[in-house]
This record gives C-alpha cells, sequence and structure tokens, in this order.
C-alpha cells in the first residue's frame, strides 16, 4: 500500500474548461509499493487529461496484466476500464475502438506485457494505426511475478538477484517505428515535465500513439547495478526538448527561440511545439528518430522527448472506411436489410 | 453384364485434380437436379492443398428425399489419372465408369463387372480448343454435356444455369453452352441413351434453397446487426467471414458517403480475433469470429475472460477432424469438450449445434440475442461438412418486426434516474444475470472496471472466499437460466414409443433419420431427438429417461457428447450407448444401422466403411 489518499482540497483549486476538478480525474487508491514509478504515470495521466479538458467518461481505459496494467484503476475512476489478459491489451482495444471511434482509447502496459508475451500483438496495433494512446510503464522487469528480467532488460543490467543479463533487450520505441506508429515518444516517470504534455500531444494525435514510459519498480529493479533505476534514467537521459501543444483557438504567444523550434501542425489546427535540446533530430523522419535513438544508445545515454510524428496519419477506421460514428450505435433500421432483401438472396441460391 | 437400373437414385463421385475449375462444372451438375425438382446432396472431398491433388466431388440424388451421404458409388467420372485406379475400384458392380479414352485405357485397370463410358475427352479438346487452360476448364464442360445425355438432364435446366453463371459475363455463354453439346451431341451419338441410371423431373424441392452452411451463418450474422468481425483465416471457417464481407459490402453500404456499416480486422492470430471481439461487445458493439479447432485452443483464455467477466461473444466453430492439425479438410464434430469447458477454472459455455444452412441462419441470429442476453460466449457448433457443402434447406426466413435483445443494458437515462449505487454484478432480477452499461453512457455513474480476477457485486476487486463464491454460484444460477432460453431439442415422433432411442445433433441428423426408417424396417423401432444446444434441458434428460437404451451418435472418436450428457444430466450412464463415427468423412445410414442392429440384435460389430478418400 503506497499512500492514503487526501481527501482534502484547497478552495482555490481551479476547474478545468469544462468545469471539471483534478478529483474528476482520480481514481481508486493505488496497491502498488510506496515510490513505484507507475503510480507517478498515474499521476501524469490525471494531470494532462485535466490540462486537456478531456471528458473523463469519455476515456476507455484498457491493460493487460502486471502492476503496471493494475494502475487504470487508480485513474480515471469516472472511465470504463478493461483489465483483460497478459499481453492482449493492443486487441480488446481494437475491437473496443472499431465499436465506437468517438472515444479517447487509453491503454497502459508494462514490459513483459508488451515485449514478451504480448509482442505479437503490440506489432500488430501498430500497424492498424489505431487511433489510440498505448503507454508502456517500462521498468525493466516484472513486477508482478516478482522481478525477473524482462525483454526490455539491457544487456549488462542486473536487478536485485544481481545476475546480468546475457539477452538482448527489444526497444519498444525503435519497434514502434518499424511497425508503424505514428507518434513515438519516451519519457520517464521521474519527470512529469516532460511526460506530461507528451501524454496531452499523444491523446490529440489521430493515430497510434505510443509513449514508453521509464518507470522504476523499487522493489526489485532499483538497484545501483540496473540500468531502469531512478538514478541511472537521472543520469543518462538526454532529452529531443521539451514539447508544448497549442489547441487551435488558442492565440500562440510564447517566444521561440529560432533554429530551436519545430512546429508541427495537427489536422485538427493544433500545433505541437518542440524546443529543441541539443539533438539531431528531424520528429517526421522515422529514418531520424531511428538513427538518434541508435546514437544514443551507443553513448550509453537514454534518448526521451517525442522522438516522432506523422501529421498526415490515416488512422484504422480511414483505412477500412467504415462509417463516421460510433457502430455500436447503429440500429435494426441500419443494420438489417429486412425480408425483401433476404427473399431476393434465397432466389440466388435455387 | 448387369447395369445398375434406378431413376432419381443415385451417387455419382467426379474425381478430379485440384485446381483445374472442375468445382463449378461439378456444381452444374447438382443444381440440375435441384432445379429438375429432385432432392440432391453434393459433398466435396478436398485435400489441403491448392493445385495438383486428387480432389472428389459426390452427389447423391435420392427421390426419397434422403440428403444424408450414401456409401457405393454408382457412377464415377475419372478425370485424375492419378486417382484412376482407385477410382474404377470404388464403383459398385454393375455401375458406371466414364473416364477419357483419348488415349487406351491400361488393360490392368479393367473390371468386367463394371459398364466402361469412353469419350475421348482430351482429343475434343484439342481439335476445339487452342488455348490450354480454355481445353483444361472446358473438359469440366463437356463431360457434364455427356452426363446430361447419359442420365437424362433436361438441356435447357443446364442452359439456364450457363446463363446465370455467367450472368455479366454474356459472351463466355456461348462457348460454354457449345460445350455442353459437344459432350451431349457425341454421348448420344456413341452410347445409347439415357442410361438404365436416370434421373427425371419431380416436383420434391418446393421454394427450398441450396446454400453452404458457412453462407448462412455469414448472412445470419449481416441480419443479426453484427457490426464488428475479428478472424484469422483458416479451413473450414473462412468463407463465413468472407460471406459475411460479401454481404454486407452489398447490403450495409451508408448511400450518401458510400462508408462501411461494419468493420473487418483480419487479426494476427485467434487471440487476438478473441480479444478484438471481446473489445467490441464490451463497447457494445455485435462482434464475431469464426474458427476451428487450432484456433479454439488459442482463444482459450480469453474464453475463460468472457464467460467470468461476463461480456457476450459470438463464436462460430467450423469443426474439423483433429487432434491436432489432424485432418484438416475433413469433417468432425470433435470440440465437443474442449468448446462446452473452454478455458481453466469452472466454465461452462452455452453451445448451439445447427443441422442445416436454414439453422445456421436462425442460430446465428440468435447466437447475438442469446450472447447479449445471457453476456456469455455463445459457441455455435458448425463443422466442415456443413460448412462447405450445399445443403438443400428451407428457406431463410426473417421477421420484419424482429427487435434485437440487446439484453440487460442501462442506458444513460436509467443511471440519471438511479440513486442507488451501480452494481455491474448485481443480481438485481434474480435470473442470476446482472446489468451491464456501456463505456462513455454518463459522466459520473455506471463506470465499473471488467477484469478477469474476481471481484464483488459492484465490480471490486476481492479475494474474499464468501464474495467469489457468492459470484461462482450467482454464475451457476445464470446457467440455469440459460436452459430456458437455448433452442429445445427436436423431437421426431409424437409419444416416446420404443425403448431404444436415437439421439444426435447436428450434421448427422440426416444421416440418422435414414437410419431411423431402415432400422425400422428391419423392424427395430427407435424414438429420436437432436439435441440443438447445451446447457441441455429437461427434455434432454426426460428422453434419456424414457428410454432403456439410447444411441448417442457423434463424430468423434471419444463419445464426447455422451460424456457431456452423463456429466451434466443426472441419468444412469449405462443406457447411452456411444456411436462414434468419426473417419472424417460425412456419415452415412448404414453405418448408424449397422451399430444400432448389431448392439441392440447382440450381432456381430460391422466395421467402419472404408472409404476411397
Ligand atoms: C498467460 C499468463 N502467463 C503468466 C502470467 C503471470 N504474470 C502476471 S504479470 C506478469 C509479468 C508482468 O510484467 P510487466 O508487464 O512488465 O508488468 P510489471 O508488473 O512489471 O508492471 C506475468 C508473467 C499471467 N498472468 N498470464
Ligand atoms: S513490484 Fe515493482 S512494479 Fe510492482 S508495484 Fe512494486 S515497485 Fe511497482
Ligand atoms: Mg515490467
Amino acid at each position: 500500500m503506497s499512500y492514503a489518499k487526501s481527501t482534502f482540497r484547497h478552495p482555490a483549486l481551479q476547474p478545468n474548461a469544462l468545469g471539471y476538478s483534478k478529483r474528476d480525474y482520480e481514481g481508486g487508491l493505488s496497491t502498488l509499493c510506496a515510490g513505484c514509478g507507475h503510480d507517478s504515470v498515474g499521476a501524469a495521466i490525471v494531470q494532462a487529461c485535466f490540462e486537456a479538458n478531456i471528458e473523463p467518461h469519455k476515456v476507455a481505459k484498457i491493460s493487460g496484466i502486471g502492476c503496471s496494467s493494475k494502475t487504470p484503476a487508480y485513474f480515471l475512476g469516472k472511465s470504463h476500464g478493461f483489465n483483460s489478459v497478459h499481453g492482449r491489451m493492443p486487441s480488446v482495444a481494437t475491437g473496443a475502438n472499431m465499436a465506437n471511434r468517438d472515444m479517447i482509447y487509453l491503454g497502459v502496459s508494462g514490459d513483459g506485457d508488451s515485449a514478451s508475451i504480448g509482442f505479437g500483438q503490440f506489432a500488430h496495433v501498430n500497424r492498424r494505426n489505431l487511433n489510440m494512446l498505448y503507454m508502456v510503464e517500462n521498468n525493466g522487469c516484472y513486477g508482478l511475478t516478482k522481478g525477473q528480467d524482462s525483454a526490455t532488460t539491457d544487456v549488462g543490467s542486473a536487478s536485485k538477484k544481481g545476475v546480468a543479463n546475457p539477452f538482448t533487450a527489444i526497444d519498444l520505441c525503435a519497434t514502434a517505428l518499424e511497425m508503424g506508429a505514428t507518434f513515438v515518444a519516451r519519457s520517464f516517470s521521474g519527470d512529469k515535465e516532460q511526460l506530461v504534455p507528451l501524454i496531452k500531444a499523444a491523446l490529440r494525435h489521430p493515430g497510434f500513439a505510443f509513449i514508453d514510459v521509464l518507470s522504476p519498480c523499487v522493489t526489485f529493479n532499483n538497484t545501483a547495478t540496473s540500468t531502469k533505476s531512478y538514478d541511472y534514467v537521472r543520469e543518462h537521459a538526454a532529452a529531443t526538448g521539451a514539447i508544448d501543444v497549442i489547441p487551435m483557438k488558442e492565440e500562440i504567444t510564447t517566444d521561440y527561440q529560432p533554429g530551436h523550434n519545430h512546429e508541427v501542425t495537427l489536422h485538427d489546427g493544433s500545433v505541437v511545439h518542440l524546443y529543441k535540446g541539443d539533438v539531431e533530430l528531424d520528429v517526421t523522419s522515422r529514418d531520424s528518430a531511428q538513427a538518434a535513438i541508435r546514437r544514443h544508445q551507443s553513448e550509453g545515454s537514454v534518448l526521451t522527448g517525442l522522438l516522432y510524428m506523422d501529421p498526415q496519419s490515416r488512422d484504422f477506421h480511414q483505412m477500412v472506411n467504415s462509417i463516421k460514428g460510433p457502430l455500436r450505435d447503429l440500429g435494426e433500421s441500419a443494420l438489417c436489410p429486412g425480408q425483401t432483401a433476404l427473399d431476393a438472396i434465397n432466389a440466388s441460391f435455387r | 453384364m448387369t447395369a445398375i437400373a434406378a431413376v432419381n437414385d443415385l451417387v455419382i463421385r467426379f474425381a478430379n485434380v485440384n485446381g483445374t475449375g472442375s468445382a463449378s462444372a461439378n456444381g452444374l451438375f447438382a443444381k440440375a437436379c435441384f432445379r429438375m425438382g429432385l432432392p440432391v446432396s453434393p459433398k466435396n472431398v478436398f485435400p489441403s492443398n491448392i493445385q495438383g491433388l486428387p480432389t472428389w466431388y459426390e452427389v447423391r440424388v435420392s427421390e426419397q428425399g434422403y440428403l444424408g451421404r450414401r456409401e457405393g458409388i454408382d457412377f464415377i467420372v475419372c478425370m485424375n489419372g492419378q486417382s484412376l485406379a482407385q477410382d474404377i475400384a470404388s464403383v459398385r458392380p454393375g455401375g458406371y465408369v466414364l473416364y477419357d479414352n483419348s488415349k487406351p485405357l491400361d488393360l490392368r485397370l479393367e473390371r468386367a463387372d463394371v459398364n466402361f463410358i469412353g469419350i475421348p475427352l482430351a482429343a475434343i479438346c484439342r481439335d476445339e480448343y487452342p488455348d490450354l487452360r480454355r481445353r483444361q476448364l472446358m473438359k469440366n464442360v463437356i463431360y457434364i454435356g455427356a452426363l446430361a445425355a447419359l442420365l437424362d438432364i433436361e438441356f435447357e435446366v443446364l442452359k439456364d444455369l450457363i446463363g446465370d453463371q455467367f450472368r455479366g459475363k454474356d459472351k463466355l455463354i456461348a462457348p460454354n453452352i457449345h460445350a455442353l453439346e459437344l459432350g451431349y451431341r457425341y454421348a448420344h451419338e456413341h452410347f445409347s441413351c439415357p442410361l438404365a441410371l436416370r434421373l427425371e423431373r419431380r416436383d420434391l424441392v418446393g421454394d427450398k434453397i441450396m446454400l453452404e452452411g458457412n453462407a448462412a451463418l455469414g448472412i445470419g450474422s449481416v441480419y443479426a446487426g453484427a457490426t464488428v468481425v475479428g478472424w484469422y483465416p483458416i479451413t473450414p471457417s473462412t468463407s463465413v467471414v468472407d460471406a459475411f464481407e460479401k454481404y454486407a459490402s452489398r447490403l450495409r453500404i451508408d448511400p450518401g458517403s458510400g462508408e462501411k456499416k461494419f468493420a473487418i480486422a483480419q487479426a494476427e492470430d485467434e487471440l487476438s480475433a478473441m480479444g478484438i471481439v471481446i473489445g467490441a461487445s464490451w463497447n457494445g458493439a455485435r462482434a464475431f469470429t469464426a474458427t476451428s479447432g487450432p484456433g479454439v485452443s488459442l482463444m482459450s483464455e480469453f474464453l475463460g475472460l468472457a464467460y467470468f467477466a461476463e461480456v457476450p461473444v459470438v463464436l462460430f466453430n467450423i469443426q474439423r477432424a483433429g487432434p491436432s492439425t489432424g485432418m484438416p479438410t475433413r469433417t468432425q464434430q470433435s470440440d465437443i469438450i474442449s468448446c462446452a469447458y473452454a478455458s481453466h477454472g469452472d466454465t461452462k459455455q452455452v453451445l448451439l449445434f445447427p443441422e442445416d444452412p436454414r439453422e445456421c441462419f436462425d442460430m446465428a441470429a440468435d447466437s447475438f440475442d442469446l450472447a447479449e442476453r445471457l453476456q456469455t460466449p455463445v459457441i455455435v457448433m458448425s463443422d466442415l461438412d456443413l460448412g462447405m457443402n450445399e445443403f438443400l434447406c428451407e428457406p431463410m426466413v426473417w421477421d420484419d418486426e424482429r427487435q434485437y435483445d440487446r439484453g440487460k443494458v442501462f442506458n444513460q437515462q436509467q443511471l440519471e434516474e438511479m440513486s442507488e449505487k451501480f452494481g455491474r454484478y448485481k443480481d438485481i432480477d434474480g435470473d442470476g444475470i446482472p446489468y451491464r452499461t456501456y463505456p462513455g453512457t454518463h459522466p459520473d455513474k455506471g463506470a465499473f472496471f471488467t477484469r478477469g480476477t474476481s471481484r464483488d457485486p459492484y465490480a471490486a476487486y476481492t479475494e474474499l472466499s464468501e464474495v467469489y463464491i457468492d459470484n461462482m454460484e450467482r454464475l451457476l444460477h445464470k446457467w440455469e437460466t440459460a436452459k430456458g432460453f437455448v433452442p429445445e431439442p427436436e423431437l421426431y415422433q409424437e409419444t416416446n414409443a420404443s425403448k431404444h432411442g436415437l439421439l444426435f445433433f447436428g450434421t448427422s441428423t440426416a444421416s440418422c433419420l435414414e437410419a431411423r426408417d431402415q432400422l425400422a424396417a428391419d423392424g427395430i423401432a427407435v424414438d429420436c431427438l437432436r439435441v440443438r444446444a447445451f446447457p441441455f434441458n429437461q427434455t434432454v434428460e426426460q428422453f434419456i429417461e424414457e428410454h432403456e437404451q439410447v444411441f448417442v451418435v457423434e463424430q468423434n472418436r471419444d463419445g464426447q457428447l455422451r460424456k457431456l450428457l452423463v456429466g451434466e444430466c443426472d441419468i444412469n450412464p449405462k443406457k447411452l450407448v456411444s456411436v462414434a463415427l468419426y473417419d472424417g468423412m460425412p456419415i452415412t445410414a448404414r453405418q448408424v444401422v449397422d451399430h444400432v442392429t448389431a448392439k441392440t440384435r447382440g450381432a456381430v460389430v460391422t466395421p467402419l466403411h472404408k472409404q476411397p478418400a
């Protein structure tokens, strides 16, 4: 049990543009270990949804199995949630999205859930460019089954058990880029400044948005020999830069330093601003993103921040040309062709 | 030499090479019999291969209306050198062998007790068609023309069928009719036509139709309002989704935008296909998938989730011969146990057993109502025979007044007016079925967390034993409720009169009913019952109660339905005698008769008839 949630709220706490207070975005009491990175990710999701003025009940939270996959119970309590089976969140999210394209789909998974048992489903949901935000709370281990190495554990990294991992690590951002994700980012549960705007931008993205969040497991993998510990990530993170999402209706007031600002205009006219760090990266190029990830890997650092986005993204429904609006709302009159059509069908079988 | 003489009672087999275009010509033959008003049942016997291996197409015509397969080939059309010896050997004494005598027949293959009909098909084609592919295709049409003369098929019927088949490609009509004429003329000039074995017009099919069960499942799903499909290709289930897509693309397009009122995802595997169905159903759409045994095995974990979390699922299982990859293009009913108890832990799944395409249509439509009413998976247990062969059956009927039963779902207004707390798994009505809400319905009320872990009536996680037990018992109560919703079994007699019962389901039906008639002629009366669903209801138990001995006919080795009856009904297991017919071919009345006779008269058991394929 991590902490008792205080019900006290400062009277001056401002509601957002929809009139929701931040509490409306919170969920049940967390049962994760105190200090678990996953709880900070949940807090960032609450903050981002609040700031982005999202109606909580218009979000569907879907997860697999693991400590990470439990977290949807701890945020957005007014949203429906689905804690499915291990590694299969992508397919459940696909079906849910097919049924109703007008909701926001938030998938939460772990590195075991996505990079091992569910690696196939992870690859394929990228290919479909399903309109959803897919977050992996990546601690480089299997938290819930007591700390075994996962497929994202770096070579040489050792958890509490003290044995260095000999196997190649899967980089989920590189995989997502390869498989067709149209928004790819990496962040750190300890860096809310970076993570919150990334979530906000990803929620707006009309296609498959993937965020790999390094999220330390304090109980099994926060050792001095681990590359997914708080200290290691803090020391070795190199950011692509901070981002800011400006909805279309808002005036751009900030001054940007020339040469250090990259603008990406979204389909709805909103603009994502990237204030570039000292990183060679064109966020609209997959190749550039792959190269940047690899370059940092070879230098022993972890590249975080927005890595890639495709503003021309066409999502699954556009690709299969399904009707605007939720399929689930169609009734008999729209769906059932009736006996007259059936007479003709019968006749064709005579 | 004798020659089989019969009118409207024959079994003809076409021996072809896979991928040579014979299927449509052979289909023409079956359809011509149908249009002459004759009960007909065609069966494909095909390999798991795309090109080059032997395939057979067997057609039975029965004036008495028996639609099951029958042993004994009266007439064979030999179009495959590879299987020629086997094919000639397979004909009954007095039967007929149509072969290509462009080259002389190997003397070793000659039989004195059958009638050889040589037609120089290759030579005719060589003279007529310079193009090689054309030769190949037209050869098939020419032998159909010859059969028309030999068996007395009305030529006009064939011409009409060619017209229907090539509607829209009109310039192909004349050459095809010409090919029919080539065969027809040759046969007339060289043989005395018709043979003693022949066909004659009758008025025995009324307004019946002839289609594959898989097509009917697809059409039924369109009518039932399915909008989301997740699937992964596997024989023999693929054509279910093909049919859904074909008819939905015709009947479910928004006229203004051209957009589809459905969405299909070909998934990466069956796990994903089932996940898609569960996600969509959870989110309020009607969704289905279709698969066969190997797919069911992969879907098993998800089926347990859907059972326990109470999410509707519609699954069409087109069974094929297992275990493992088994005989992937042969038929069986061998997934009964694996589907009835699909997934770990205490699970029970609702099963429906259609007998023909008309019932495939009905059960497809009903399965969505049942799945949503009961908030649980419903598995429609078809098989390769039913799925991929054309069956003669009653036309499909839809009541335009019919409303979809979407089950117990609270809408926005009901939630708004609700003063108490919403409890997703609360048994409000006492029937074990709780109320659900779709995501996004109401800003503050009705949200819950769906999970495969145990939970209390308010969907909150719990490991408290009493709460867990309460929930498990409620699920059992729901199962009892389900007995009142699933289709009743079919009885074929007003009152049970014999001490012997014959119990069967699905595609065993036609042969079992024919067996009943044969047994009656032999002096053994049997009462018949066709199981249509699991859970079994009272009628099934009572039927077993009222008989001394009940033969349970099924197409698997282990008597899976029998086991299910023993396990789920309060009956004496000794009464149930397993008649297991599982060689992968559609079963015959003779096989059933032999088993029943042996067991009722203590006679020697005749082994399963060896089939040529
Ligand atoms: C089919 C199946 N196999 C194994 C498990 C056991 N299991 C539960 S969680 C888990 C690993 C979770 O790791 P990860 O996704 O990284 O989540 P974390 O706990 O680290 O957040 C495993 C193997 C399971 N639930 N289901
Ligand atoms: S075991 Fe690790 S991942 Fe799981 S809750 Fe504890 S700290 Fe978090
Ligand atoms: Mg993990």
